[in-house]
């Protein structure tokens, strides 16, 4: 059969085969058990582009794209430069390997050294890698790598962060025997058991915690600081280096990373620079080659799985190149202007909108404390409805937190959302009672 | 004009005053920001003009190789043609777009194309169910390991021990300890397969210890294992369980059901065998397919279909819990999706066929000037020694890096560690006969110039962007972001 | 292959120069050629107590890692700083300024245990020969 994606001809099947010195290609899978070979496949015909198009198109619009929408709860909306796809779809970077040999990848390993170089800025922290799964996983490495470090083996996080990322933790944790424990962010006090103390920044509701004090209870106790930091918050607030963070983590999604249902999206981690032999995932490190020319290499790859095996600082081997560079490019093209304002217009967005709602009759805001970009309002009815009634209104409402929050609605706003569209949120949930 | 372009990064192209991007003006009132001891003074971001930005990235790009323009015959790697088509599929409005929050009735479309995915990987592998959540073939395997345990741990025993051929890839050894597990190596015999009496002496004398083997098939030296059915037996006689490594599914495409073969649990890489683009290292997707019995402890979360025919995300009854954010890399998965869409049963089968054929032709042709360390037919992929150019102080690193002289990607290189000097060649169905004749060719030349002129070799590459890096100052003194003044 | 004469050598690739009951510990000049460009160094803290056999520590390079083994039991009594600073010096000096570790012994008969340069000279001839086949 011809396929676009596979040139052998008849003519060069013949060529092959006689080159190889068999009859048939079968042949070649002689050592299959026959009882095994070739057994039933139920899939559907191949489609060509055209069908496959408009077969992927029809199913697409069942997801009724381009309504507003008010979520956040872990992925973020927000503007992505022109620049990200343009530069993604460049077949160099999109169909490249793993920068095992430098010399032909220093697209992808100068990419990758600007990359760590931004989450660095951005942090306040030493030394970044070259990015994780997500900012999840990264959250569950770095309580790993806590535990390593000290010696300890119970991780302490505050049950303001991501509900999502704590499970993470503890499916990781569990492999290795590890303690997983989640204390109130009103009452943070760690043991000496405890390797590390990890709080998010906003946290998971939106609010904004007191990373002076939590990093103080932290080192008090000897128990590494770790932070997970929203990274477009990172353009207007200090960083957690400035509150002692001993690692940083977070998802870089938010910046130049389409919402795509979930993911690819970016894991970020950075660290104090004492702690970078035990950082997991790849770094790229600058170096001259022969002739006296600066390039990049993957380096310090002892810690990893290829060098190190079963005593490698993680199994992680493919992780999220291109997601990193669309981070890279998107911060590259915004720059310390851009991220500013959009970090700025994100903010006022959001304290409009919180201004307007917690004026509506029977919406309450669920705390009076500092927030970003999201907050919790109590609503007059079972949160769910509510979301129902904007649904009617075209509109794609908050996140449902009335498991932790009585008929919680966490709400998201960005620079991408206007006036317009936020009066007609008010307007409409105005219209519940 | 500086020649040194790896000097320059995006900081140090910045001015202070341009910028690459308009964001729409303030169209509410201010709020009085956050108080000052908060906030920050300034963050350090390059400034440049939207022009420096694309021509930078752009340069950039040209310094590296890729399957756009160039062959890749790395072993275990699969580097086969990335369809355009698919980049389009991920894009549609409705599918890149979609936040993975929104509920379930409005992202119907999305949960269909994963549902149908779980199901497709499922038929192919001949497995009962399919987990898409993991990131990445390492990440698959770290499922794949924890539902062993959970398994274990349910049936009443705590078994302590993972068995990994010498033969593997690190992913599988790191992944064990990672998941708990002590790791013991299991030697390849004289023909390259498993020794079955090592397999046998760890079983009997660990016998109720052993909670599973971890093999690669065709193994990581290109070899199908013809006794895996006995050795499937032999682990669940002593209640193991048999991991696969599904990074080589591409020489069994469409041909063979790992499930048939007495698999109980397997990862597919679909940034491998399934075409999605490499990205430089990622994002990728490591789905697990597992038998029934496993099917409870899948992770969360899993894409069901209730009786009304809507799909919707739910927890497996004994689920070794959340291993990310969200549900997968739904991005990745569209683009497999579409890619087994585009080829059907037929086309799958005629993948494995091609590569196999490829890769044999690559060894028939090669096998004069190189050692072989296995005299037999290879299956997708091919293992050869550059042991015979060492006699002439020429390295495998060396043949390596002259192929790039030629036009080429090295092959997989010093790996699998059994075999001294070792090169793994995967093809691919993608490459067209005067591309492996090419390559072939070059390789054949470079081991003339092994004997002939060894200098040759050894200084290359000559014509790539940069010539042989220091990496040993870079471990040594790393530096490893940007500095002023640096 | 360099290989001392006066020194006694583990099947580890280990080297052991004594003097009395103090004595030197490095890696051979077939190790270092083996590892190559070396990168990094986990030595143990000075005061610490080896046993003949144990592992002592881990020696990096570029695309390895390698187990350091203690030829003999004692105490440690000082660390080449300098090598940790520069482990070039170990592949430039294996036997000279890319010395690791000094150790006073506990049990100095254990070097007749060890192996002399012949018998590692050997050793290593047949590693080599196992590893081209």
């Amino acid at each position: 059969m011809a396929h676009p994606y596979i040139p052998l001809t008849d003519q060069d099947r013949a060529e092959l085969l006689e080159a190889v010195g068999v009859s048939s290609i079968n042949e070649l899978f002689g050592e299959i058990p026959t009882e095994h070979l070739d057994p039933k496949f139920n899939l559907p015909p191949a489609l060509s582009e055209p069908e496959l198009l408009a077969h992927l198109k029809t199913i697409a619009a069942e997801s009724t794209p381009g309504l507003p929408s008010f979520l956040g709860a872990g992925a973020y909306r927000h503007y992505i430069p022109s620049t990200v796809d343009a530069i993604l779809s460049r077949g160099e970077y999109l169909t490249a390997y793993t920068p095992y040999q430098p010399e032909i990848s220093q697209g992808t390993l100068q990419t990758t050294f600007e990359f760590q170089s931004l989450v660095c800025e951005l942090t306040g922290m030493e030394v970044a890698n070259a990015g994780m799964y997500d900012g999840a996983s990264s959250m569950a490495e770095a309580c790993l790598m806590a535990c390593s470090v000290t010696g300890r083996d119970r991780i302490l996080l505050l049950d303001t962060v991501n509900p999502h990322v704590i499970d993470t933790v503890r499916t990781y944790a569990h492999g290795r025997s590890l303690e997983v424990a989640v204390a109130s962010a009103d009452d943070v006090s760690p043991s000496g058991d405890d390797a590390c103390l990890a709080t998010q920044q906003p946290n998971f509701f939106g609010y904004l915690e007191d990373l002076s004090a939590v990093g103080q209870a932290a080192h008090d106790a000897g128990a590494l600081f770790v932070v997970s930091q929203d990274p477009v918050s990172l353009g207007l607030y200090k960083p957690p280096a400035d509150f002692g963070a001993d690692i940083v983590v977070g998802d870089g999604q938010p910046l130049g990373v389409p919402l795509s249902f979930g993911g690819p999206y970016v894991g970020l981690f950075a660290c104090r620079a004492e702690y970078a032999r035990q950082m997991p995932g790849r770094i790229v490190g600058r170096t001259k080659d022969i002739d006296g020319k600066t390039g990049y290499v993957l380096t310090l790859q002892t810690r990893e799985q290829h060098i190190r095996r079963e005593r490698a600082t993680s199994n992680i081997c493919t992780s999220t190149q291109l997601v990193a560079l669309a981070f890279t490019v998107a911060l590259c093209t915004l720059g310390k202007r851009g991220l500013r304002q959009m970090a700025e217009l994100t903010y006022h967005k959001a304290h409009y909108a919180e201004n307007q709602i917690s004026a509506l009759p029977g919406y309450e805001l669920a705390h009076d404390r500092d927030f970003f970009q999201e907050f919790v309002v109590r609503c007059p009815i079972a949160t769910a409805d509510v979301n129902r009634r904007l649904l009617d209104e075209d509109i794609i409402g908050g996140y449902d937190v009335s498991d932790r929050v009585e008929n919680g609605l966490l709400l998201c706003f960005s620079e991408l959302h206007t006036r317009a569209q936020i009066d007609e949120l008010v307007k409409a949930l105005g219209a519940i009672e | 004009m500086n020649d040194d372009f790896g000097a320059t990064l995006s900081f140090d192209l910045s001015r202070p005053g341009r910028v690459g991007t308009a964001l729409p003006p303030l169209d509410v009132p201010e709020a009085p920001l956050p108080d000052s001891r908060l906030l920050r003074d300034d963050v350090n971001l390059p400034e440049l003009s939207q022009l420096d930005v694309v021509r930078y990235f752009t340069r950039l790009s040209q310094r590296n190789f890729s399957i756009d323009t160039g062959f890749y015959p790395l072993g275990s790697c699969s580097m086969k043609y990335n369809p355009k088509i698919n980049e389009v599929a991920a894009r549609l409005p409705g599918l890149g777009d979609l936040h993975p929050m929104k509920p379930a009735e409005s992202c119907q479309g999305a949960l269909a194309i994963m549902h149908d995915l779980q199901r497709l990987l499922a038929e192919i592998t001949g497995m009962a169910d399919v987990s898409l959540v993991p990131a990445a073939g390492a990440h698959g395997e770290l499922a794949g390991i924890m539902i062993a345990s959970a398994y274990h741990q349910a049936n009443g025993g705590s078994r302590k021990r993972i068995l990994v051929p010498d033969s593997a890839h690190g992913t599988n050894p790191a992944t064990a300890a990672m998941a708990g597990f002590d790791v013991e190596s299991i030697p390849s015999d004289k023909d390259g397969n498993l020794d079955i009496d090592a397999l046998n002496a760890a079983l009997a004398w660990a016998s109720d210890d052993v909670a599973a083997l971890m093999l690669t098939l065709p193994s990581t030296l290109g070899l199908f294992e013809p006794r895996i059915r006995e050795i499937a037996g032999l682990l669940h006689e002593h209640g193991a369980l048999l991991y696969g490594d599904g990074a080589n599914m591409n020489a069994m495409l469409g041909r063979v059901k790992p499930g048939d073969l007495g698999f109980d649990v397997l990862h597919l890489n679909l940034h491998k065998t399934f075409s999605t683009p490499h990205g430089g290292g990622g994002p990728g997707a490591g789905p697990i397919a597992v038998k029934d019995a496993l099917a409870p402890y899948l992770p969360t979360p899993h894409v069901a279909r209730n009786d009304d025919g809507n799909f919707y995300l739910e927890t497996p009854e004994r689920s070794i819990g959340r291993l990310g954010l969200f549900h997968g890399n739904f991005g990745v998965l569209v683009r497999a999706y579409a890619y087994i869409l585009s080829l059907g049963a037929d086309g799958l089968r005629a993948i494995s066929e091609a590569a196999v054929l490829n890769a044999n032709y690559i060894l028939a042709r090669l096998r004069s000037a190189y050692r072989l360390p296995y005299n037999r037919n290879c299956m997708h992929e091919v293992v050869i020694s550059g042991s015979r150019q060492k006699a002439n102080g020429v390295k495998t690193l060396d043949i390596a890096k002259r192929l790039i002289d030629y036009g080429f990607h090295p092959p997989t290189v010093y790996f699998p560690l059994t075999v001294d000097e070792a090169m793994m060649i995967e093809p691919t169905e993608s490459e067209s006969k005067e591309t492996l004749d090419a390559f072939c060719d070059a390789m054949l030349a470079i081991a003339h110039e092994a004997e002939e002129s060894p200098d040759l070799v050894r200084e290359a590459p000559t014509r790539a962007p940069l010539r042989r890096l220091d990496e040993a100052t870079a471990a040594r003194k790393p530096f490893l972001r940007w500095m002023k003044d640096a | 292959m360099n290989i001392p004469t006066e020194l006694r050598y583990t099947p580890e690739h280990e080297w052991i120069r004594a003097d009395g009951d103090l004595g030197t510990v490095g890696i051979t000049d077939y190790a270092q050629d083996q590892l190559g460009d070396i990168v990094y160094l986990d030595l143990p803290a000075t005061g610490s107590t080896l046993e003949q056999g144990g592992k002592l520590g881990e020696i990096e390079s570029v695309k390895a890692v390698s187990d350091l083994y203690a030829p003999v039991s004692g105490e440690v009594i000082e660390v080449n700083e300098d090598a940790v600073d520069e482990p070039e010096a170990i592949n430039n000096d294996p036997y000279g300024r890319g010395w690791l570790i000094r150790i006073r012994l506990s049990n100095p008969p254990q070097l007749d245990k060890l192996l002399t340069g012949e018998e590692y000279d050997e050793h290593i001839t047949r590693e080599m020969e196992e590893n081209t086949d």
